[in-house]
Parts: structure tokens; C-alpha cells; sequence
């Protein structure tokens, strides 16, 4: 998230970036015209009081000169502008506030729900971090850089144009002077930014290239310790070190001559002012000593607007882009919506009834009682499936399987054969492009996604936890279980003993993805997780990957229980998770190549008894 | 701290020399006020043109002095942050290398990258700072107090009351306004990790049905976050109107005293003037000094999160031995364990309890067990990463602790299951155990380690550059490249902690039997999951919740009908049956 990927918009993309923007603060249009107008009566009363402190300085002549009656006029109504200031200044921040922090949260909100409804190609194409920084960072960029930027730019304006005509009102000679030499001091920043920006540049390079190291080497630190590298490690660091040592001093050093140069053009600003001033005093110009002071406070402030407004463009400008890459995420195409009139499933052979978190309604009859429920009996048939991720590559064609209730398949195969993808589709995470998949004869497009999704008990290889307890984990799919139904499936999933080893047991609040678990535990709570909802039908994918053979062994038996009478797909590398199998199905290159039970197909002696063979030879050395 | 101001002091000139050097610009600074009343009470009352020319050439030469004292200022600040700050990465870097592997393992990879990262940044940016502002702001503040005490006592009164009100006002509000900015910052992290594992989790969300409530919990703490934002921002949104109201009261004030001492005759026009400039600096300073506040604040606590890596020592003492200078002696056993156990600091239970055995110079003993049961452990205890917490761990008939590090690690090699690559050249990871290789020697380990073809087919051979961590490799060539490093290094003793895990069946088979053929008398230890990596070596120890459960040849222990047993035939049954 530097700044140097924030790439500026085109023109054009900018300006509709902005009017959609403006699309989405309507609903606090009043708190931004509150907001403007505050802006406005704040910076007149802050442009005012230094006239009326002129006026009053006029009225002290001298000794015994001083006009106390009117200086107590003039003082009251500084006291006035003070009052009408401040206020306006107050409420310009709190509407400011709340139109920021309204839409960044409304923004959030929107993104939130878009996540929802966005397909998983869309989501697997994405990487997470650039998505969690659209939500996250270049919302909180777009409501400070622009919101915030907004009223400043205004008030800023007006500060300028309003300096301008008062100081032309009242001197134009003097207000001459302040305004051509106070451009100097934006040239002078212009200039000096442009020169240090290489050297940023190199900087943040020096950087990148002293953190890369430092990651690479302290990750490595124990390979380092193991052959004694420590000094060599430490030499090719200070070498890293020395170089950005150099680099940074540069730039540090050439950014900060902006602060000195600036406040050096301000003094002969300010040094011009006062010998104009003074000079046209003499000369018996217009000009009072109090008008002077006018000009005096006018010129310290004057170049203040200008460097904002200058910072605020570009903040201004990077806002956009956000807004536009926020834009740009909440128009990508969403999934296909459930059909109006999609069914769902009602129970299993066996009776059990769909795991609770189906919402409200009761899964044996449609919400309208149109549809009637599909009674499930765990018959899957794929009919000539073709499949793609991207359209060029061809992956799954012509795939036909019919698996009858109960039978147990399992899927080998080379990496990328398209084990994986096969579950996408049974989960309908992706659609198919030709052909259909049917689950108890109907086309699960006719089926309410939801509905479809809780009749499978899914464990992936991924290992997915969320932030919280194993108890919430392990009730993922059933929020309402109680703690002795999720103990009784951790104790099937053999992961009973390693969580009373937690220090709080099932209360053990585990990190954001498991954090502290190896991948082996992690692994056990995901097939407990399972094994409480226990739905019809199941897709184990490399679910015992990262458990030992003996413990896997262990919870083969559970499985084992667990698919007697449903429909399991499984996905498997070790040919002792597979040999069981009802139905194995050999793929290669998105066919299937071979299917039949184990000693079938390795009498059959062809890809599988192969790569049976291959793993059996290296073992019997 | 005590870290920082070690290293601030190598530049101890620049950091005296640069807030000085700010000091006299701000003393040029406090001038300016003074002869422009001069200007206006002499110059224009006087009528006297070269007067104010005089004068006008004066203010301009206070602002060349300023310009002048400024710039050297900020060179010295920058080398001082920049340099202390250099300096401290070095010192850190040195300290974690002096870490074992208890610390690093209870402070974090990612901790620790962030202290020498980003929180050094934050000092530096804060030193720097710190340098160019703390004494420049406050000596303008008091300064401008003390000037405008020379020119008129009542109204250098207003100012002074003034002071106190506005400091109390800008820090006031930002003490009260940083543990709200904290909390909004937690809640945001809240938002944050809610967004991510929806992401990461999509498929388990969507499998499990649970779009609905995952929504929920967002919104409520999206809608949280803004609540705590508005409370954050509503108190800050006070800052500006009162310092608004403040100053200008002042000014008020000055503007009445004014009017009633030159009423009096005791002041000039000009004079006020002078007053109400002294006014709008003083603003200006105050709210500098609140920014540095922040940094410094910022920097400090960064500065104790490095302290807190600096303080914390390494526990391990290394003893004086070196190997014996006779070679290798014969009579010992390479290995022994005598009734060890490992407890690792701040668990609860023992990892490794009560092991004892001993392995012969020469011989190969292979570890198998569980996930967690302690393989790792084991071995890790030969090259002494970690200490035991009772028993001894005795290498070549010595206590592992009594010998020098160097010595240790010169004849104990290990592979690690993480498979880890430096970037260079595959020449330059190869040497680390052993600079003066030959050629000749990484070849013949390449061949053992099976890693000869992945060089062969590398356009630059042995010169091929490897990428930050070896992402340019894959996971199986990494393995095997690692192993190849540990035989570079020569070591009597070689272990191979589950580093073939990523290898087919077959290499790792090619893998074990040009290992047996190696040349000289290596005592190995092979800790794998497979039964089939360990079933050829000389004693196998079977490990079971950090005990030994059973250990024998793979012989014996199939006969014994345990734990081997069982791993054996889950692992092939057919095989088993068959052989």
C-alpha cells in the first residue's frame, strides 16, 4: 500500500469516479452543505478580525489620542466575528465528521454485502490482501482524503480570494507586493520537492531492499545459526544498512530545506510589506500604521491556503483513485441469483433433517410453499460436464459419472487433473459451461444454492478457522449445538485430547486462522466442524493431509461411520485413504481415464496400477 | 531507551549542535516583532525613508542569519536520526543473531522483523523531530512572553495567562482524544479481520450457509467502529474553535491594555502591533509542539518495543571445548542421551521425557512417531538449539554444553523440515557450512543429495542466482539443496529432520542409499513420518507423546507387533503382507 501503486486516473475516469461518488454522499448532502457553509462564515470572520484589529489599532494615536468609544465598538465586534468563528469552525468539524465517517461506513457496508453475492472465479482471481485493502484502506483514504480534503480545498479558496480582495480594497500597492512574491515560496516548495523526490525514490528502494533482507534473514536464522553464518549475516546486513544510511540522510536532509526556504520567502514577504508600507506612510500614501498591521497578519497567513490547497489536490486526487478501485469492486459481475422459483431439499434417507443456519424458514417446504421440497437420496449424475476457468485452456470436457446413493468415490490423480475443480462444481462455487450436474435428478441450478450447500459435509486441505474460540469453531455449521454434542464430535474427530491440552480447552480462543494449531490440528477441527452438522452427503478433499498415518488411521474409522449411507466424494493422495473406495476414478487432464474399485483397476494394470506401483517400489527399498 | 540515547551518542555533536543551531534561528525569529515597531514608531512617525530602508535590509538579514542557522540545523538532526537510528538497526541485528532458538521462537519471525523495520523508522522520524523542535517551540513561546514583557508589562500579562489556557487546551484534548484514537483503531483491526477471512474463508462460509450472520457480525462491527470514530472525532472537532477563541481573546485584551497605555503615553502604535504578532507565533509554536508531542509519544513506545528485544538475553552460555584435536575418537558413542527431558518455556507439559539411548559413531538411527511427538525435539537437542531440561545430551562423550559453539555446530549439521535458501548464487548457499569447498566437493554432494540435475539444468550451473528465500525453487529442490549444504559442511554427525518430506518415494529412496555410500565414518539421524525412510537404518527409535515407546530394527519392532506396526501397515499394508 505505498504510494507509488496509488496510480493517478485519467481525467476522464476521474470525473466519473466523482459523480458516483456524489451519488453516495446524497443521503448527508445536508451535513455538506451545512458543512460549506460553516466553511465560508468561519473563514470570513477569521479574514475580518485582523481588519477590524487595524481599525482599532487606528483609534490609539497616540498620548491622550485614543478613541475608547469606538475602540469598544470595534472590540465587541471582534468579540462578534469571534463568536459566529468559532462556532461555525465547530460545527464545520462535526458535519464534517459525520458525513466521512457515514459514507466510509455505509461504503464498508456495501462492500461487505458484495462479497457476499461475488462468484468464486471472482474471488479466486483476487488476491485477499487487495481486496481487504479496497474494503478497508482505500475506504478510510477516500473519506479523510476526500471529505476532509473537500471543505478544506473550499475554505481555502476562499481564504485566497478573500485575502485578495481586502488587501486590493485597502492598499493595492502593498497587496501588489504580497502577491508576487508570495508565488516564490510555492515555486521554491515545487522545486525542492521535485529534486528530493529521486531521492525518495532511492531511499524507498534502499528500503525495500534492507527489509527483504532482514525478512529473508531473519526467517532463516536458525539455518544461519547451523553453520555459523552469523558474522557473514551480519557483515552483508551492515552493507544493506550503510547503503540506506546514505540514501535516507540525503533525502531527510533536502525534504526538510522546504521548512527553512518557505519561512525564508515569508520573511522578505513580510520584510517588503513593512518598507512598502512604511514608505507609502511617508510618501502620504492611504496607508495607517493599523492598515499596516492588516497587511502584516495577511501576509503570514497568506501562503498558508496555498500550500494546503496544494496538498489537498493531491489527496484529493488519490481519493479518487480509491474511490474508483471501490467502484470498480462493487460493480463486478455478481453470481447468478437463486432462481425465483428454486427448490430446496428436504431430508436424507435416513430422516435426518437439514443442520440448523438454513434461516428461518423450514427446509422441508418452500418459504411461498409453491415448490415442493426435493426428498434427497444422495443420487449425484454428471452428464457430459465441460469446464473452464479461462476460456482458452479447456480443462474438464465431456465428463459424465453417475454415483448412487451411498457409494463412496474417490478421486486420483496428477496435480492439476482437475480433482479440485470437479468439487467447485459439485458445490456450484462454479457453474458449469456445458452439461448439467443433477443431485436426486434435479439440476442443482434449480436448486436454492444454499440448500445444495448444507446437504454436503465439506473438509477441505485448506484449513479455515476463524477468529475465535474451538468451540465456535467447531459449531461453525450449527451455532445452536450444545457443548456436549461439540465435544462428542471432537472426540470422533480424535482432536478431543489435543484441545483439553489447550489452556482453556474448548474455550481456547485461537487466533485469526488458527494461529498457534499446527496444520495437523487445524486439520481435526475442520473434520470436526463436519462431523457435528453431518449432512447427507460429503466432500473430503486432502482432509488428512497433515495428520499422521496412525492418527488419520483413527479417524478413518469415524469417517468410515460417518460415510456408511452417504454419498462421499474424496480427495486423496495417500492410496491408503483411497483403496477402500467404492468407485475410484483415475483423472487425468480434466477425463477420467480409469474407474473401477482398487484391485480392478490394478488388475486392469494401467495409470493407476502405475502410479500405485511407483509409490509401492520406493517404499519397498 | 536506554538503547537509543547508547547509539544517539556516537553523534552526540550533531545532537547538541542541531537544536542549538534552532534555538538561534528561533532568536532571530523573536526580533522581527521588535524592529518592526521600531520601524513603525521611528521610521514613519520620523518621516525617515533611509531609516526604514535601514531597518527593512535588517529584517531581511535576520531572515539570511535564520535561513542560515536553519539549514545547518536540519543537516545535523538529519544526520543525527539517520545515523543513531543505522545504528541501532545494527546493534539489533547483532543482538537477534545472538538469540538461540528459544528466543526466537518466543518472540516471533514477524516481531522481530517489525522491530528492525518499521518501528526503527518511527524512532528515527521521532529523533529527528525531537532535535529540530524541542527547544526551538518552547523558546519561542517563552521568549515571545519575555519580549513582550520589555515592551508593556500589562499587556505581556494577557499573554501570559493566555500561554498556560492554550497549552492546557491543545494538550488537554489530545489526551483525551489518544486512547479514543487507540480504540478506534482496534475496532477498525476488528472490521478488518472480519473482511479477510470472509475472503480467505469464503468456501467454508458459503459450504457451512453462514453469508447471513458473517454479514451480521460485520455490519455490527462496522457500525461499532463509526460510533467510536464520531466520539473520537467529536472532541477533537473542539481543538480548533477554542484555540480560535482563546487567541483571540488574548487579542482582545491586548488590543484594550494596549489602547489604555498609549492612552497613557506608555507605548507606541507600533508597539501593539509588535504584541499581536508575538500573539499569532506563540499559536503557531504551541501547535507545532503538540504535533511533536504525538511523534515522540509514537517513537517512544516504538523505542521500548526494540528496549524490549535489546533486554532480553540470550539464556544459552556456551562452554570453551573444542573437539578433540587427535580427530574423531573411536571409543565413544557419537550420541547419547542420558534420561533427558524438554520442557519448553512456558508450556505446560514436558515435550521430551525421560529419553535414553545411546548411538554408535558410524551408525544411522532413524526417528519416526506422530505429528507431536517429539521427533523434532529430539534432535534438535544434538546441536544444542535447545537445552535440556533434565538429563544430559553428550556428543562425543561430551556434554553438549560444555563445548564452544563453533566446535558444536562444526560437527553436528543439520537439515531442517523448512527447507530455506538465502539469495545469492547456489554456490553461495552451498559454502555457508564450508567457504573453501571445491568444485569437485559440491558436486559430489549435489550427486548424494540428488540435487546434481537441478544444477545441470541451470544456464549458469553453480553461479545460477538464487531469489529471496529460494521462491526460484520448488519446494522438493529446495529440500534437496539443503541437504546437499549440510554434506558440504562435512559433519560427523548428520541429521535429517523430515527434509525429504517433499521428495517422491523414490528419490527419497536414491536419496538414503547414496547417503549409506558416502565416504567416512557419519553417524546419521533420519526423522521422518514414512515408515519406508527409516526401516533400513541400524536402530529406530519409536516415539510416542515425547517418550520412547519402542526402538530395536525395523525387525524387531514389526515382530513386537506396537506403534511400528501399526504406523508401518498404515502406511502399506500390502507391502507389509508381501514382505
Amino acid at each position: 500500500m505505498t504510494k507509488n501503486n496509488r496510480k493517478r486516473l485519467p481525467r476522464k475516469e476521474q470525473r466519473a469516479a466523482f459523480k458516483r461518488l456524489l451519488g453516495t454522499l446524497r443521503p448527508y448532502r445536508l451535513y455538506i452543505a451545512v458543512s460549506l457553509l460553516a466553511a465560508a462564515v468561519s473563514v470570513a470572520g477569521q479574514l475580518l478580525i485582523p481588519i477590524e484589529t487595524g481599525r482599532a489599532i487606528d483609534q490609539m494615536l497616540g498620548k491622550s489620542g485614543v478613541n475608547f468609544p469606538m475602540i469598544g465598538k470595534i472590540l465587541l465586534l471582534i468579540g462578534l466575528y469571534i463568536g459566529l468563528s468559532a462556532f461555525a469552525q465547530w460545527i464545520l468539524g462535526i458535519c464534517n465528521n459525520r458525513a466521512a465517517f457515514h459514507v466510509a461506513r455505509d461504503l464498508r457496508d456495501r462492500c461487505m454485502e458484495k462479497i457476499g453475492h461475488l462468484p468464486l472465479s471472482y474471488l479466486d482471481t483476487h488476491p485477499t490482501g487487495d481486496l481487504v485493502s479496497r474494503v478497508i484502506a482505500d475506504v478510510e483514504l477516500l473519506s479523510d482524503g476526500l471529505l476532509m480534503g473537500f471543505t478544506q480545498f473550499f475554505s481555502g479558496i476562499l481564504t485566497i480570494v478573500g485575502t485578495l480582495f481586502f488587501m486590493l480594497v485597502v492598499n493595492w500597492v502593498i497587496a501588489l507586493v504580497v502577491i508576487c512574491v508570495t508565488p516564490l515560496s510555492l515555486l521554491v516548495a515545487a522545486f525542492i520537492a521535485k529534486k528530493t523526490f529521486r531521492y525518495f525514490h532511492d531511499q524507498s528502494e534502499a528500503r525495500g531492499g534492507e527489509t527483504a533482507l532482514v525478512s529473508e534473514h531473519i526467517d532463516g536464522m536458525k539455518v544461519i545459526h547451523a553453520f555459523g553464518w552469523e558474522e557473514k549475516s551480519q557483515a552483508a546486513f551492515e552493507q544493506v544498512d550503510e547503503e540506506l544510511e546514505k540514501r535516507a540522510l540525503k533525502a531527510t536532509f533536502y525534504s526538510s530545506l522546504t521548512n527553512p526556504s518557505t519561512r525564508f520567502v515569508n520573511s522578505v514577504v513580510y520584510a517588503g510589506v513593512v518598507l512598502a508600507g512604511s514608505l507609502n506612510a511617508i510618501l502620504g500614501g492611504s496607508i495607517t500604521v493599523g492598515r499596516l498591521s492588516i497587511f502584516l497578519s495577511y501576509a503570514n497567513q497568506y501562503t498558508k491556503p496555498f500550500n494546503e490547497i496544494s496538498g489537498v489536490i493531491t489527496e484529493m486526487q488519490n481519493a479518487l483513485a480509491c474511490a474508483s478501485r471501490i467502484f470498480e469492486f462493487l460493480d463486478a459481475e455478481e453470481e447468478v441469483p437463486d432462481k425465483a422459483d428454486a427448490r430446496v431439499f428436504a431430508g436424507h434417507p435416513e430422516g435426518q433433517v437439514l443442520p440448523a443456519g438454513s434461516g428461518g424458514s423450514s427446509p422441508v417446504s418452500d418459504p411461498n410453499g409453491n415448490v415442493p421440497a426435493i426428498i434427497l437420496d444422495g443420487h449425484v449424475a454428471l452428464t457430459n460436464v465441460a469446464f473452464r476457468y479461462v476460456p482458452e485452456t479447456p480443462l474438464i470436457e465431456r465428463f459424465s459419472l453417475e454415483v448412487r446413493p451411498g457409494q463412496r468415490v474417490a478421486i486420483v490423480g496428477p496435480t492439476g487433473c482437475g480433482k479440485t475443480t470437479l468439487i467447485n462444481l459439485l458445490m456450484r462455487f462454479y457453474d458449469v459451461n456445458k452439461g448439467s450436474i443433477r443431485v436426486s435428478g434435479v439440476d442443482i441450478r434449480d436448486v436454492q444454492r444454499r440448500s445444495l450447500r448444507a446437504s454436503y459435509g465439506m473438509v477441505l486441505q485448506d484449513t479455515w478457522l476463524k477468529a475465535g474460540t474451538i468451540a465456535e469453531n467447531i459449531a461453525y455449521g450449527c451455532p445452536d449445538a450444545g457443548r456436549e454434542q461439540i465435544v462428542a464430535a471432537a472426540k470422533e474427530a480424535r482432536a478431543h485430547g489435543f484441545i483439553c491440552r489447550l489452556p482453556n480447552g474448548y474455550d481456547t480462543v485461537i487466533a485469526e486462522d488458527g494461529g498457534q494449531l499446527s496444520q495437523g490440528e487445524k486439520q481435526l477441527l475442520c473434520i470436526a466442524r463436519v462431523m457435528l452438522s453431518l449432512p447427507p452427503m460429503l466432500i473430503l478433499d486432502e482432509a488428512t493431509s497433515s495428520i499422521d498415518t496412525r492418527t488419520e488411521m483413527k479417524i478413518q474409522e469415524a469417517f468410515a461411520r460417518m460415510m456408511q449411507g452417504r454419498t462421499s466424494f474424496i480427495v486423496a493422495h495417500r492410496l491408503s485413504t483411497i483403496r477402500e473406495a467404492d468407485v475410484i476414478l483415475v483423472m487425468r487432464d480434466g477425463h477420467i481415464v480409469e474407474q473401477g474399485n482398487h484391485d480392478e483397476l490394478l488388475a486392469a494394470g494401467g495409470f493407476y496400477a502405475r502410479l500405485y506401483n511407483a509409490q509401492f517400489e520406493g517404499m519397498a527399498i | 531507551m536506554r538503547f537509543l540515547l547508547e547509539n544517539l551518542k556516537i553523534y552526540r555533536k550533531e545532537a547538541i549542535l542541531a537544536p542549538a543551531l534552532k534555538m538561534l534561528e528561533a532568536f532571530f525569529d523573536l526580533f522581527v516583532p521588535l524592529v518592526t515597531a521600531d520601524i513603525i514608531n521611528n521610521g514613519i512617525a520620523g518621516g525617515n525613508a533611509e531609516y526604514i530602508w535601514i531597518r527593512t535590509g535588517l529584517l531581511i538579514l535576520l531572515g539570511i542569519f535564520g535561513l542560515a542557522a536553519s539549514i545547518t540545523a536540519q543537516y545535523f538532526a538529519a544526520k543525527a536520526a539517520i545515523g543513531a537510528s543505522a545504528s541501532m538497526r545494527k546493534g539489533l541485528f547483532r543482538h537477534i543473531e545472538s538469540f538461540g532458538f528459544g528466543e526466537l521462537d518466543a518472540l516471533g519471525t514477524g516481531t522481530l522483523i517489525t522491530r528492525m523495520t518499521s518501528d526503527i523508522n518511527q524512532v528515527q522520524n521521532g529523533i529527528n523531530l525531537f532535535l529540530r523542535l524541542f527547544l526551538r517551540s518552547p523558546f519561542i513561546v517563552f521568549g515571545s512572553v519575555i519580549m513582550a514583557f520589555t515592551i508593556s508589562i500589562p499587556a505581556a500579562v494577557c499573554l501570559l495567562i493566555a500561554v498556560p489556557l492554550l497549552s492546557l487546551v491543545i494538550f488537554g484534548i489530545m489526551k483525551l482524544t489518544r486512547p479514543r484514537y487507540r480504540r478506534t483503531q482496534e475496532a477498525l483491526d476488528g472490521v478488518t479481520t472480519q473482511v479477510r477471512e470472509n475472503l480467505t474463508g469464503v468456501r467454508v462460509v458459503r459450504a457451512f450457509g453462514r453469508e447471513k450472520s458473517e454479514t451480521e457480525i460485520f455490519r455490527s462491527r462496522n457500525h461499532l467502529l463509526t460510533q467510536k470514530q464520531l466520539v473520537a472525532g467529536r472532541i477533537s472537532a473542539l481543538m480548533n474553535p477554542m484555540t480560535f477563541v482563546l487567541v483571540n481573546l488574548a487579542l482582545i485584551a491586548i488590543l484594550k491594555t494596549g489602547a489604555a497605555e498609549i492612552q497613557l503615553g506608555n507605548l507606541a502604535q507600533g508597539n501593539v502591533v509588535a504584541l499581536v504578532n508575538y500573539l499569532s507565533q506563540i499559536l503557531i509554536e504551541l501547535v507545532k509542539l503538540a504535533n511533536l508531542i504525538v511523534t515522540v509519544t509514537r517513537a517512544l513506545a516504538s523505542a521500548d518495543r526494540v528496549q524490549g528485544v535489546i533486554d532480553r538475553k540470550p539464556v544459552m552460555q556456551y562452554g570453551r571445548a573444542l573437539p578433540d584435536p587427535d580427530g574423531v575418537p573411536v571409543n565413544v558413542p557419537a550420541v547419547v542421551f542420558d534420561h533427558v527431558s524438554l520442557t519448553y518455556p512456558g508450556a505446560g507439559a514436558e515435550s521430551l521425557s525421560d529419553i535414553h539411548f545411546s548411538a554408535k559413531i558410524g551408525s544411522s538411527i532413524g526417528v519416526i512417531g506422530g505429528t507431536g511427538s517429539g521427533k523434532s525435539s529430539l534432535v534438535n537437542l544434538i546441536p544444542r538449539f535447545y537445552d535440556a531440561s533434565k538429563g544430559s545430551v553428550r556428543v562425543f562423550g561430551r556434554d553438549v554444553r560444555e563445548y564452544e559453539k563453533k566446535a558444536l555446530h562444526g560437527c553436528v549439521a543439520v537439515v531442517l523440515q523448512k527447507a530455506q535458501l538465502f539469495s545469492g548464487t547456489i554456490r553461495s548457499n552451498l559454502i555457508m557450512g564450508r567457504p573453501d569447498a571445491t568444485d569437485e566437493e559440491l558436486w559430489e554432494a549435489l550427486r548424494a543429495a540428488q540435487a546434481d540435475e537441478i544444477v545441470k539444468h541451470k544456464a549458469r550451473g553453480l553461479d545460477e542466482p538464487v531469489e529471496q528465500g529460494g521462491r526460484n525453487f520448488s519446494g522438493g529442490q529446495k529440500q534437496r539443496l539443503t541437504i546437499a549444504r549440510a554434506l558440504i559442511a562435512q559433519p560427523q554427525i548428520l541429521i535429517l529432520d523430515d527434509a525429504a518430506s517433499a521428495l517422491d518415494y523414490a528419490t527419497d529412496a536414491a536419496l538414503r542409499k547414496a547417503l549409506r555410500e558416502l565416504p567416512g565414518n557419519r553417524t546419521v539421524f533420519i526423522v521422518s513420518q514414512r515408515a519406508s525412510s527409516v526401516m533400513a537404518c541400524d536402530e529406530i527409535l519409536v516415539l510416542d507423546e515425547g517418550r520412547i515407546a519402542e526402538h530395536g530394527t525395523h525387525q524387531e519392532l514389526l515382530r513386537a507387533d506396537g506403534i511400528y506396526r501399526d504406523i508401518y501397515m498404515s502406511q502399506f499394508r500390502k507391502a507389509g503382507a508381501a514382505g
